[in-house]
């Protein structure tokens, strides 16, 4: 229905998906193939329209399949494409919350905070990026958002430094929230719960693990939550960002990497193909 | 005069070594001479003991009396009267528990080869395609399965016969369930699976794949959309763990997953677009039909030793007896009473190896089985780059959770309020197969399907 290239990395797609666009909500995600032969992937829904009937997914062109995906324009259309899975973000009750976004994480971060505003909840924004050029829904952030941080590592644009950096500020200038509500990469996911732990301010992180199906029944997805075994796809995705076992989860997803790094990868070529 | 040999006529198979490197179908089934042959060594009983052993009661000797006279077509109508699939039938049930197991020939020497029989049956006819069946008459009622696996499909057909509109909703974006993600096309070709589903369409059956029931639409909404009965085949979705250390470890596969990866999503094959790892060493944990087929297609994958881990002993084993055969002819490795305690890792989270403990059998425990006991101190480790968890699924609880009324048992198991009905404890709502039972086999599941259509013929006649 509608594409953006909202920097050279990252891509919006809008799909016409009137099933999925009537269920969805903020949280949830979707799997798709792009072609018969295609690998399936979870990709986080970044926004919806229930009347126009459109589900719309923010993805950073990564792995082959991503590739594959940047590589088509309106008109096309995707082998198969199913939802709205998982839980959705819980956001009933909550006064005043800080939403912090990582890259193209900030693509899922931005439906809850909208949710959130919409609600009445007094939202801080916190998004951070490598760079300038790498910055995403700025002004989708700003206009929901009462308090409005950008993070760049280079400082090219807003601040310098990290979100973790932003946060720690914010609270210890006096700000109470709620929760915080973190998404982006596994890393910054732990970091943002090590500071909230200290100061004891609970903390959802949305996980991003290997699925194939979302319904339960591969397991590929488990993580150790707490001392037990979730599954991200139906437990999830949004867990306590303190009972989450961050270094296990990094080490389960690099599982495929080798794989997709040799020559012969079948999707690498394909995805490479696709954008030549 | 009957053939009175002993034992069944041989069914043709690829040898072995060759076989474990492909993904072609194992046995390749009989001909029409041997066929003939070995349904001559059926006596044709008054007493039909075989038929009470089957959970569909397939008119056996009458079938296996029209394949004697070289109606082959004939025999298989004969099956279909009472089982719709009989092709699949025919592969993956266990005949020598059901069927085979009460044939008088069986008293001294080898019963009659019903399964074979079943299959060759099946695939005559679909290899010699009648007339496209007419569609059956509407009769305005529409209904709704949850899951196109076994129990679903054959739910579906029986009530297609009867005129009403069934639609099934599939979750995955390929119908067949367990029968195209489950088993591998070296045992049920997937071709089989899509003719079956192409004859279910052909009496006008609808599938909506990408469909999930509890997310996509909820069972409430699929009654608000006109479907006035429901029936939730949606199977033994959620893999079990045996909870001990080590099994987030990268290289540690649900059999779910595993399986899913090469059967469904055709990783094995070299244009595939879905990753597996290219396991040297891999530890199969379980002794059912699906721990078989994981080891099997380790095998085809390239593994170089595959060790099947169970903690009872070969005569407990819950598989097929022609699959424990089949695996053991393709080089697979039996380690029998033996239990994992711990899977080993590397200092970057893979799998090295796996920590077990040698098990004695104890006293028989409530499923009759003798209980396996620990042997103090018999630790051992072995070297594994991948394990393999084949210990079973609970059902999946996406439709439970989502629908008003509808009860689990401790187990995630729906409820039934009529057992012999299969109505749940939601007016309207049928279920059967491995969504009640937990995981079994694929023709009790198509038994529950066809009893269940029943009796959603009779709650829908009935209002």
């Amino acid at each position: 229905m509608n594409k953006k290239e909202l920097n050279p990395t990252v891509t919006l797609l809008e799909i016409e998906a009137p099933r999925v666009a009537k269920k969805a909500e903020p949280g949830q995600f979707i799997i798709l193939r792009v072609n018969e032969e295609g690998e399936r992937i979870p990709l986080t829904i970044a926004d919806f329209d229930r009347e126009r009937g459109t589900v719309t997914i923010i993805f950073q062109l990564v792995g082959a399949t991503t590739k594959q995906l940047g590589a088509m324009n309106v008109g096309d259309e995707l082998s198969d494409f199913v939802g709205p899975l998982g839980t959705p973000s819980h956001t009933e009750g909550l006064k005043k919350v800080a939403v912090i976004g990582g890259g193209v994480g900030c693509a899922i971060a931005y439906p809850v905070a909208k949710k959130l505003h919409e609600q009445g909840t007094t939202v801080h924004s916190i998004v951070g990026f490598r760079c300038k050029d790498l910055v995403i829904l700025e002004d989708e952030f700003n206009a929901v958002s009462d308090v409005m941080k950008i993070m760049t590592d280079d400082g090219t644009h807003g601040t310098k430094g990290l979100v973790t950096d932003a946060l720690r500020e914010l609270i210890e200038s006096g700000e109470q929230y709620d929760e915080v509500i973190a998404i982006g990469p596994v890393i910054m996911m732990k970091f943002v719960s090590k500071l909230t732990k200290e100061f004891g301010i609970k903390t959802t992180v949305s996980m991003n693990p290997i699925m194939i199906d979302g319904t339960g029944m591969c397991g590929g997805c488990r993580l150790t939550v707490g001392g037990e075994t979730k599954f991200a796809c139906v437990d999830g995705p949004d867990f306590d960002g303190h009972l989450v076992d961050f270094d296990q989860l990094m080490k389960r997803n690099q599982m495929y990497r080798p794989f997709e790094q040799e020559k012969d990868c079948n999707l690498l070529k394909k995805g490479e193909e696709a954008n030549a | 005069m009957p053939n009175m040999s002993l034992t069944k006529v041989p069914m043709p198979e690829d040898a072995p070594e060759i076989r474990n490197k492909n993904f072609e179908e194992v046995a390749l089934g009989y001909t029409e001479e041997q066929a003939k042959e070995e349904a001559d060594r059926c006596l044709n009983c008054k007493t039909r003991p075989c038929v009470n052993g089957c959970p569909v009661g397939v008119p056996i000797p009458e079938f296996i009396s029209l394949i004697k006279a070289g109606d082959f077509i004939g025999a298989a109508k004969k099956i279909k009267e009472m089982n719709l699939l009989p092709a699949i039938c025919g592969r993956v049930c266990p005949q020598e528990s059901q069927c085979e197991k009460y044939c008088v020939r069986g008293i001294k020497g080898e019963s009659v080869g019903i399964g074979r029989l079943e299959r060759f049956a099946a695939d005559y006819l679909l290899a010699h395609p009648e007339e496209t069946a007419e569609k059956p008459k509407s009769n305005g009622h529409k209904v709704a399965i949850v899951g196109s696996g076994p129990s679903g499909l054959s739910c579906a057909g029986e009530l297609a016969r009867q005129g009403y509109e069934v639609t099934v909703f599939e979750a995955l974006h390929k119908a067949g369930g367990v029968l195209v993600y489950g088993i591998p096309q070296f045992r049920l070709p997937k071709e089989i699976v899509q003719q079956e589903i192409d004859n279910l369409k052909a009496l006008g059956v609808t599938f909506e794949t990408n469909f999930v029931v509890g997310k996509t639409a909820t069972v409430d909404e699929l009654f608000e959309e006109g479907f006035e009965a429901i029936f939730v085949g949606s199977g033994a979705g959620l893999p079990s763990f045996m909870k001990i250390p080590g099994e987030e470890f990268s290289g540690v596969y649900s059999a779910n997953e595993f399986l899913t990866r090469i059967n469904l999503m055709k990783a094995y094959k070299a244009d595939g677009e879905t990753p597996i790892m290219k396991p040297k060493k891999v530890a199969v944990v379980g002794g059912g039909n699906v721990a078989m087929d994981a080891a099997r297609c380790a095998k085809r994958i390239g593994a170089d030793e595959v060790t099947i881990v169970y903690r009872r002993t070969e005569k407990e084993l819950p598989a097929r007896l022609e699959e424990i055969h089949h695996a053991k002819e393709e080089g697979i490795n039996f380690q029998m009473l033996v239990s994992p305690v711990e899977i080993l890792g590397d200092e970057n989270g893979w799998v090295k190896g796996i920590r077990c403990q040698r098990m004695e059998l104890g006293e028989p425990d409530a499923s009759g089985r003798c209980r396996p006991v620990p042997v103090e101190g018999s630790e051992f480790d072995m070297d594994m780059d991948c394990v393999v968890m084949a210990i079973g699924n609970s059902p999946n609880p996406l439709i439970s959770q989502t629908t008003k009324g509808l009860e689990t048992n401790k187990k995630g198991c729906l409820v039934l309020t009529d057992e012999d009905a299969l109505a749940t404890t939601r007016e309207g709502v049928f279920a059967g197969g491995d969504a009640v039972t937990g995981a079994a086999t694929v023709i009790l599941a198509m038994g529950a399907g066809k009893t269940a259509a029943k009796s959603i013929d009779q709650y829908i006649q009935g209002k």
